[in-house]
């Protein structure tokens, strides 16, 4: 079956390479089909994806290497939009930057916020950006890395933030064939450098296709980063997102993501803590119904001493679904005076659900306060019966828990518009919705 | 209003009430008083619809209506309010959203109609002197981070505006300083009507120093021992449950 995939993706690379209009640099895409002869696509054998399957994706022969026109309803892209708050919008129908959808609010000097086929070859950033040593993880950072023609480079110099937030807006829209889109991300802070920066990821509702996408995040000394992942695919989607975060001395990234859609997604996050004082938060909240998958990985890496994580991951599954949760915090042994919290937290509603959770924790330092938690569980029965006690009745009562207990994630975000969408789709989500919305208006 | 027959209620194989006979009518408050361990919680519990007891024997009918056939919240709904022991904390959900929803859910059922926000919030401000609460905990997840007192008070607070037909305060004086013990009887005893029924569930007589009861109520191990007024209570306090047990015994 993978080799198949590889010899079906080798083709699609043929045409791929001939409808290239910038010179990009040709060696990394063919050291990443490269790795993917070598290496193939993982296997439940491999330990990373022990609880996730990617037979479905690879069965598939997603088009990638023709540009395939859709067209998308303008009023779907407006109600991706956050209406209320003033954002850089940069807006990308079926992998590809689109001006006309797009919108521009005025930036800082300096500030660099364009799509990748805008910035010149020549540009180190760029370079940077698409082709950075030593990030083909596995067979998909490899496809994004071969087939990227599309994104989004962010760079704010030394000293500036960017109050207004930067919302780039991923859809996919019916085509004639079912396709696969590699978008690639690059957020560069410089020292002291401020922004904010939205991802969100949907499709038109009943499309079939593939998002594999990339992120990466580099931020320097005294940096500050507000970042968030919304994904949204479709129902019968195919989503893997990898985001790598590194962060210098006295950085801090406050990362949140939500995984809503598709039939099966997967995200991985890895965070490289470099200096001294660098600090992460890592937000999760994963909703799963019918028969969906959905699979968050992270990684933490402490390198230097007083770095601080805080992780805390939820999920609500219904239904026939599933999903797995590995949350992996290495603390190396010259991190001393490391802080390293995680949790996650799971609330089964059928009994036809499941979820692997697998907390790891390595610490070779001698001096940190680490700890972590994982649980599975049902609603607690002294909050329902206090609700029914209070009159609700006890379908109320158990939406209203459920929400509750997700919107725990989320109830801290700053923004009002951003948390009061993301409580949205939480309650579109959920059992109840009218009477949830009800309830937290 | 509430007649109990012979009650018997049990949890996991122990029998907890054994044959519980109380009566209780419109206007009047009645103390129940008891050891630990004798049934008090269990009984409160019971009569407000908690499901993980088993009713062995006995009937409890309220309001001419079987209260078994009724759910936690159609009691409710039908006038019934527990002040709990020991009020969950539920974060995520608003203090003042279930208020309004509770209070809705239970005026739409008695055909009264729903109050509007406005309405709602001159309600609020008005329960709230009644019990001193201070207004930033009614924004607040109920009862996430509210000191012991102040989960106390919040419950008497929703009693307020509930307004039940039928209260039930199990061991609402537990863990009060005398200054929040003196608030939370001025606001149960500015509920007292003709209409409306109290029944407190106590360790200690206290709480009836400043609430004081029509009837007094001695439970152990699972029966009323002995009824009589506010002068039981005060007797007991002098003499101890043991008194009133090897009376019983005796007798």
């Amino acid at each position: 079956m993978s080799e198949a995939a590889v010899s079906h993706y080798l083709a699609e690379y043929e045409q791929f390479r001939d409808t290239l209009t910038a010179p990009w640099p040709a060696q990394p895409r063919a050291a990443a089909l490269d790795f993917l002869k070598t290496n193939g696509f993982p296997s439940r054998r491999t330990e990373q994806w022990k609880y996730t399957d990617v037979t479905p994706i690879t069965r598939k022969k997603f088009t990638v290497g023709r540009p395939a026109p859709a067209t998308v309803d303008d009023a779907f892209v407006d109600s991706l939009r956050f209406s209320r708050l003033d954002c850089h919008e940069l807006v990308f129908i079926n992998g590809s930057f689109s001006a006309a959808l797009s919108r521009n609010e005025p930036l800082p000097d300096g500030v660099t916020v364009k799509s990748l086929r805008s910035v010149k070859p020549d540009d180190a950033l760029l370079l940077e950006s698409c082709f950075p040593d030593g990030e083909i993880k596995n067979a998909f950072s490899a496809l994004n890395t071969a087939f990227v023609n599309d994104g989004v480079l962010i760079h704010v110099p030394d000293n500036t933030e960017v109050a207004t937030p930067i919302h780039i807006i991923y859809v996919t829209g019916q085509a004639d064939e079912t396709l696969m889109s590699n978008p690639r991300n690059l957020v560069a802070l410089g020292r002291n450098a401020g922004a904010s920066v939205i991802e969100s990821f949907a499709g038109i509702p009943d499309t079939e296709y593939f998002t594999n996408s990339h992120t990466g995040i580099l931020g320097q000394a005294g940096s500050r980063l507000d970042y968030y992942s919304i994904q949204q695919e479709s129902q019968r989607a195919y989503h893997i997102g990898n985001t790598r975060i590194r962060q210098q001395a006295d950085s801090r990234v406050d990362c949140h993501t939500l995984s809503l859609g598709g039939k099966l997604a997967r995200s991985d996050i890895d965070v490289e803590l470099d200096e001294p004082g660098a600090e992460v938060k890592l937000n999760g909240l994963y909703l799963t119904n019918d028969r969906q998958h959905i699979d968050n990985h992270t990684l933490i890496e402490h390198k230097q001493p007083h770095t601080v994580s805080n992780e805390h991951f939820r999920g609500v599954m219904n239904g026939h679904s599933r999903a797995v949760f590995n949350g992996k915090v290495i603390v190396h042994e010259q991190a001393q005076k490391t802080e390293a919290h995680q949790s996650n937290a799971n609330l089964l509603l059928s009994g036809s659900a499941e979820v692997d959770t697998k907390p790891e924790l390595e610490i070779y330092a001698d001096d940190v306060r680490c700890s972590h938690g994982a649980t599975v569980g049902q609603l607690d029965e002294n909050m329902l019966f206090y609700l029914r006690s209070r009159a609700l009745d006890e379908h109320a009562a158990r939406s209203l828990l459920t929400y509750a207990f997700a919107d725990e994630i989320i109830r801290d975000i700053r923004f009002p518009e951003i948390r009061e969408r993301l409580e949205h789709s939480i309650a579109g989500e959920l059992p109840d919705t009218d009477l949830i919305e009800e309830f937290v208006k | 209003m509430l007649t109990i027959k012979d009650l018997k209620v049990g949890v996991e194989n122990k029998q907890i009430l054994k044959g519980l006979d109380l009566t209780v009518n419109a206007g009047e408050v009645h103390a129940i008083m008891g050891p630990n361990g004798s049934g008090k919680s269990t009984l409160a519990n019971v009569l407000a619809g908690r499901d993980n007891y088993e009713t062995v024997s006995g009937t409890i009918e309220y309001e001419g209506r079987d209260l078994f056939e009724l759910a936690p919240e159609e009691r409710a709904r039908e006038g019934i309010f527990l002040a709990f022991q020991y009020p969950v904390e539920i974060p995520g959900v608003n203090n003042i959203y279930l208020l309004k929803a509770a209070l809705n859910g239970i005026r739409e059922h008695q055909g009264e109609g729903a109050l509007d926000a406005v309405e709602f919030l001159q309600v609020v401000r008005e329960k709230m002197q009644l019990v001193k609460m201070d207004e930033s905990l009614l924004n607040r997840s109920v009862n996430e981070g509210f000191s012991g007192g102040e989960k106390k008070r919040n419950e008497i607070f929703q009693m307020a505006v509930l307004e039940p037909r039928l209260a039930i305060l199990d061991e609402t004086d537990s863990g009060l300083d005398i200054d929040a013990l003196k608030i939370v009887a001025e606001g149960v005893n500015s509920l007292r009507s003709e209409s409306r029924a109290i029944v407190i569930v106590t360790h200690y007589q206290r709480l009836l120093n400043y609430i004081v009861p029509d009837y007094v109520h001695v439970l152990s191990e699972g029966k009323i021992i002995r009824s009589g007024s506010r002068e039981l209570a005060v007797e007991l306090e002098e003499k101890g449950y043991d008194w009133v047990r090897q009376e019983a015994r005796a007798a």
